[in-house]
């Protein structure tokens, strides 16, 4: 094998195995069935060892028949316990798929001297034969098996998303409203089923029949995380498939170590990334919206409380250790400084006082915060329970909000408490 | 034979094992952390690949205190996916799961590829092997499995109300976190001790299955941890005893194997829980039902003057094709309930009584039905039919109790003109 070809068919082989497993992977996550995805692959192990035993070869078709019905078995035996038997759910789907791969493991090492399979093959796969496993038409050398039998697959799973695309969107997303157009949602589920079936099977020979959970969760798992538009989600998923098989393949190379291994550590990588950097639902993006949110709230309370000041005692500068809140001290110094900066305050001889800007903005919220007092306290909350939730809904009131409450209030000058609602 | 020391060894080994994982399985299955612990076995493997790595030492206590770190980890890891994004709970559990076994995967491989050391110890906690127990790690296993024993019995009540009733475990002072947290470190403990024996990849069917089986036998909680320790132990012993037969297959699937024939058996044959109980209890009813609806159909039918119904007007009552019914008037005449006369029957004296009963009992449900504003008139006779089967001489006393402390006198059929319930007494 030369030296371009033959990590050329591994990587492609993996790419195939991640970005057919990607695909399916999403469905698998959004509809909260990665459990069935786990459960499936490891219950298929018997069905295609007893294949293998009854054929004695590797052909595709017979495994794909054996696995097909240990798959149906796995699924019917799950339902059974769950519904007939009133078995927990969860632990109907751990006593089918144990047992079922149990009997797996102990077909292939009880008939160990007859199977071309052994427990590594269950374990790892063999992507790393990829490139020796030749398919043979009559004297013709076709290539690769494995490429073959993954790229049927792939070609399969995506003409099947994108056919049905439709009905898998609605399928997943409202059983409900899929009934009232026609969609049937238990075909759906089964066509799904099915697919995640032929795909576990073609990618075991692979990467074994562990890591086959991975490709089918982690990907799916790691691109719902960056996006909220399924069509975003499933070329994500795919995308992550294929890159984690290149790298994996090389990494593998550094480690001396199983490539399939490396591959899912690659994925589980991305997914920590993913977990992190997401802008929307990441772990940092989420902890930035806090961080200012928290500002904004506080720069609000700095304008109010000096307002405030103002209105009420005619003092317009207010001392740095006055003005900070004490309660969150950095956050709050944070917000000084950004409002200095921006010019809505200013400083002289250490006391600070509402510059130009900072007064209209100051008015505004002043302004929601009464509106919304006088609005609170009158659809039934008492006087003296109207300030804490107004202070809450101040910060989020635009101009529109603000007038349509207007509306709804009667002419009035003052809030509950009588003090005077500013214009502005 | 193979009684000789060395399986004794391993005997009691698994004996420890199945008893452990089965007893605390009945809490990890009730709290549904079943997959729980499939995760956390899974995420053992790289612990027990670095723990070997970096100390060079196959010594069992080194390895299971890496398995055990790392499957911490991973049920840590777990938690914090849940709680802080918004990937659910099942996928979490998968995530966690596959990238751990995979880069236990990887490390095996590079330990099994590198001249590093010869890794055939390490790839037994794949799929499990009995075999490789002596006597040191039976001393581990005892340690834990004692430790594991104890604490159930010390905080059996805070599990059983972390199980049945979380708020009320609160409102008596336990924090719910903490006990959970326990069992959690219970279950990684139990996982640990079986690691060698079982395998990372079936653990978790020994905390499942034998508590899915016990759950079968009982509807009390300390007879079920009782019936799944036993069942564990069971399984783990013959599960070794039948490996032992065929040294090539691992233990593991072997034990897993026992102990689902074991929770078959048991949805099969276990009483009142059970298919068999469920099925012949289904069937007693619908004897019984059809039978009562015999009675009711010969009183239809049965006029002043003729005592005896001929079984072919009964089937055109009942709906039944004749050689049913035939077969129903055979079974009550058995029960003594009905003579035959070729073709016909009239009622015993027994039969009336029953009949009576069964007509008494529709009647006062459907009034029963009317008076609580349930239904209406035209519309109770269907309930009443499918209940009255139900009814035993006690709920129909119960129901004439109501009916009388309420003052209502009942006349005759419901349907009927001129009957009905009135109020006698105080109020008019």
């Amino acid at each position: 094998m030369s030296e371009f070809w033959g990590p050329f068919w591994i990587v492609l082989a993996g790419a195939l195995a991640g970005a057919s497993c990607g695909l399916l992977g999403a469905y698998l996550v959004l509809r909260k069935m990665s459990l069935l995805g786990d459960a499936l692959s490891h219950a298929v192990l018997p069905g295609i060892v007893i294949a293998f035993l009854l054929s004695g070869s590797r052909d595709v078709i017979p495994m794909f028949i054996g696995a097909a019905i240990c798959g149906v078995i796995a699924t019917v035996l799950i339902e059974t316990f769950h519904r007939r038997w009133r078995v927990q759910e969860d632990s109907s789907i751990g006593i089918a798929f144990t047992a079922l791969f149990a009997l797996g493991v102990v077909l292939i090492t009880a008939f160990a001297g007859q199977v071309d399979l052994d427990q590594e093959c269950v374990l790892y796969g063999e992507i790393a034969y990829t490139p020796w496993d030749r398919l043979f038409w009559g004297e013709w050398d076709l290539g690769p098996r494995p490429i073959w039998i993954l790229g049927t697959v792939f070609a399969l799973n995506l003409a099947f998303v994108l056919v049905f695309y439709k009905e898998l969107l609605i399928a997943s997303f409202d059983a409900e409203m899929a009934l009232s157009v026609g969609v049937s949602a238990a075909l759906v589920h089964y066509m799904l089923m099915g697919a995640v079936s032929v795909t576990t099977v073609a990618a075991f020979e692979s990467v074994g029949a562990i890591l086959v959970v991975a490709m089918l969760i982690v990907p799916g798992a790691s691109a719902y995380l960056w996006s909220d538009r399924l069509k975003v989600i499933l070329t994500l998923s795919a995308l992550m498939g294929v890159i984690s098989a290149i790298a994996g393949y090389f990494l593998a190379g550094v480690w001396n170590s199983s490539i399939a291994g490396a591959m899912v550590v690659v994925m589980g990588f991305l997914f920590a990334l993913s977990l992190i950097f997401a802008p929307h639902y990441g772990v940092l993006g989420r902890f930035v919206r806090q961080v200012r949110l928290s500002l904004k709230v506080a720069r609000d309370h700095v304008l109010l409380k000096l307002l405030r000041e103002r209105e009420s005692q005619r003092v317009s500068a207010l001392s740095w250790g006055d003005l900070v809140d004490t309660a969150a001290r950095w956050v709050s110094g944070i917000a000084i400084r950004s409002l200095m900066w921006q010019g809505l305050i200013t400083r002289e001889n250490g006391h600070f006082s509402l510059g130009e800007q900072g007064v209209i903005h100051a008015t505004r919220l002043l302004r929601n915060h009464r509106l919304w007092e006088s609005y609170l306290n009158q659809i039934g909350l008492p006087p003296d329970h109207v300030h804490d939730p107004a202070d809450a809904l101040e910060h989020f009131t635009d101009d529109r909000l603000r007038e349509e409450i207007r509306a709804a209030l009667p002419n009035i000058a003052t809030d509950p408490q009588g003090k005077r609602i500013p214009e502005g | 034979m193979i009684w000789d020391a060395t399986f004794q060894l391993v005997l009691l080994g698994s004996l420890l094992i199945g008893a452990t994982s089965g007893t605390l399985g009945a809490f990890a299955v009730l709290r549904r952390r079943s997959l729980l612990g499939d995760a956390l076995a899974h995420a053992a493997l790289p612990g027990v690949a670095l723990a070997f790595l970096w100390t060079q030492s196959k010594a069992l206590p080194v390895l299971l205190l890496g398995a055990t770190v790392s499957g911490v980890v991973g049920v840590l890891i777990i938690e914090a996916i849940v709680n802080y994004t918004r990937i659910k709970a099942d996928a979490a559990l998968g995530i966690v799961l596959s990238v751990f076994f995979g880069g236990g995967i990887v490390l095996l491989t590079h330990i099994q590829q590198s001249e590093v050391g010869n890794q055939s110890g390490l790839d037994k906690f794949l799929f499990g092997q009995a075999a490789s127990i002596v006597r040191a790690d039976l001393y581990v296993m005892c340690i834990v499995s004692v430790l594991v024993m104890i604490a159930v019995f010390l905080f059996y009540k805070e599990f059983k109300g972390l199980i049945f009733d979380a708020e009320f475990l609160s409102a008596l002072g336990f924090s719910q976190r903490v006990v959970d947290l326990l069992l959690m470190g219970l279950i990684v403990l139990t996982v640990m001790v079986g690691l060698q024996a079982v395998g990372v990849i079936l653990i978790a069917a020994m905390l499942i299955t034998p508590a899915a089986a016990a759950r079968f036998w009982t509807d009390r909680l300390h007879v079920m941890v009782l019936v799944s320790g036993i069942l564990g132990a069971l399984c783990g012993a013959m599960g070794v005893g039948l490996s032992a037969l065929a040294p090539r297959i691992p233990t593991g699937p072997v034990m897993v194997l026992v102990a689902t024939a074991a929770f078959l058996v048991s949805v099969l044959i276990a009483p009142r829980r059970g298919v068999l109980a469920r099925r012949m209890r289904l069937r007693a009813n619908a004897l019984r039902e059809n039978g009562q609806h015999f009675l009711r159909a010969y009183l239809a039918l049965q006029t002043q003057d003729k005592q005896k119904v001929v079984l072919v007007d009964l089937a055109g009552e009942l709906q039944l094709p004749l050689y049913r019914v035939r077969r129903l008037a055979k079974r009550l005449a058995r029960d003594g309930w009905v003579s035959l006369h070729n073709g016909a029957c009239s009622l015993t004296e027994l039969g009336h009584k029953e009949a009576d009963f069964v007509v008494k009992s529709h009647q006062l449900w459907e009034y029963y039905l009317v008076y609580r504003s349930i239904l209406e008139e035209d519309h109770v006779d269907r309930p009443a039919d499918e209940v009255e089967h139900i009814l035993t001489p006690e709920i129909i006393e119960q129901l004439e109790t109501i009916l009388a402390e309420e003052d209502i006198d009942i006349v005759g059929d419901i349907h009927k003109a001129h009957s009905g319930y009135r109020r006698t007494g105080k109020d008019e």
